[in-house]
């Protein structure tokens, strides 16, 4: 689903899901992440470390997450955060529905 | 001898659907299909393409052989697909809308170069055409016969019906002609015929009159939608007790034939032919994939 221009949101509220928005165009420098997780208390931070190396690893150091978690497993949240900032670094491009 | 691959089911997986694709393994389908393809919507292609990335890479399949089918490649997605999925987990691609040889001479091309590249043997990753069209049911032997990749055959009744203008029906006649088509064409490339889905997950006495007659007919497998269709399908497959001693009898009434060098042979007074022992070969070989024999 492609949003506003560096904007990127993916995933659902289905469990075992997690529904990411990612906005790129953030003044502020740094990831900064909003987390709402019925886990967040024994997987919270795991949940963001998560994020916060799918990010990285795509090239991403400056941006703001919000995640909302339905009990999902890591392999989903990195693929989830992976398509959503995709579709954000995309949105620039006009590609829709197709890996960079 | 190496046991036979067992494919009596192919179950379908949402590409898109976390808890589904996490927990795939568990049903126990002789093979899982992770689909990019009909069960993903056109604006979801790429998110379910990585989180199938991620789920090959990190899900425990339970020694279900693991197959993804990606999308056409006549479509802008197949190619990506091909490309991020090609990893040590999977076992093979299933390709959809193939209407001929070259369809697939030019996925195993890609796959050539995808192994190398990711370091994997060449050839490991196999191809199973998907053949929903009329055109493709009439090319079915060149596309078996296409590439040495090609492990198995199978077919969409609901496309292939949808592209002749048949009714699809609960008996399944209309499916009489593509179902000899692919049978054939399997046997002449020395490979596996899997059947269609069956659609009413409900209906479980439909669903093992169709599976009884495709294995008369000589199928390997079916496609599944819902693991509530496993059981059914495997008790269909499985041998009997029966079936697999008279097997073993007749194998063993040709080796002792075979170390006497007589040309005849005989059980209980009854000549037993070359076809006959091929047909007992095939139970047997059935029962010791499934541990029975």
């Amino acid at each position: 689903m492609k949003t506003d221009q560096s904007k990127g949101q993916a995933g659902t509220l289905e469990s075992g899901d997690i529904l990411v928005f990612i906005d790129l165009s953030v003044q502020e420098k740094g990831i900064s992440i909003d987390l709402d997780s019925p886990s967040i208390v024994p997987f919270g931070k795991q949940i963001i470390l998560t994020i916060k190396d799918t990010l990285v690893n795509l090239g991403i150091h400056d941006a703001y997450v919000k995640a909302q978690d339905r009990g999902a497993l890591d392999c989903a949240i990195s693929a989830r955060v992976e398509t959503a900032a995709r579709r954000a670094l995309s949105s620039t491009i006009g590609e829709v529905g197709r890996c960079l | 001898m190496s046991l036979k691959q067992l494919r009596r089911t192919a179950l379908y997986i949402p590409g898109n659907d976390p808890s589904m694709l996490l927990n795939s393994g568990i049903f126990g389908a002789d093979s899982v299909v992770l689909d990019l393809e009909d069960a993903v919507s056109i604006s979801e292609k790429d998110s379910a393409r990585i989180l199938v990335r991620n789920a090959l890479n990190h899900v425990d399949f339970l020694g279900a052989e693991v197959v993804v089918r990606i999308n056409s490649l006549s479509t802008p997605y197949g190619m990506d697909d091909l490309k991020d999925v090609v990893c040590p987990r999977l076992d093979a691609i299933r390709l959809p809308k193939c209407e001929h040889a070259q369809d697939v001479i030019t996925v195993s091309e890609v796959l050539d170069q995808l192994e190398t590249e990711k370091g994997l043997d060449r050839g490991k990753i196999k191809i199973m055409p998907l053949i929903e069209s009329a055109l493709g049911s009439y090319n079915a032997v060149e596309i078996a016969c296409a590439d040495s990749r090609i492990s198995a055959i199978n077919f969409g009744g609901e496309d292939y019906t949808a592209d002749i203008a048949a009714q699809r029906t609960r008996e399944g006649l209309e499916l009489l002609d593509i179902r000899m088509k692919i049978l054939l064409a399997a046997r002449i490339a020395h490979i596996d015929a899997l059947d269609t889905v069956f659609g009413n997950v409900n209906d479980e006495e439909g669903l093992l009159a169709e599976t009884s007659l495709i294995k008369q007919l000589g199928f390997d497998g079916k496609s599944i939608i819902h693991p509530r269709q496993i059981k059914p399908v495997h008790k269909v497959f499985t041998p009997s007790e029966k079936e697999i001693v008279k097997a073993r009898r007749i194998v063993q009434a040709l080796e002792e034939a075979e170390k006497k060098k007589s040309g005849v042979v005989a059980l209980d007074g009854r000549m037993i032919d070359a076809p006959v022992v091929a047909k007992a070969r095939r139970v047997l070989a059935f029962a010791e994939a499934m541990g029975l024999a």
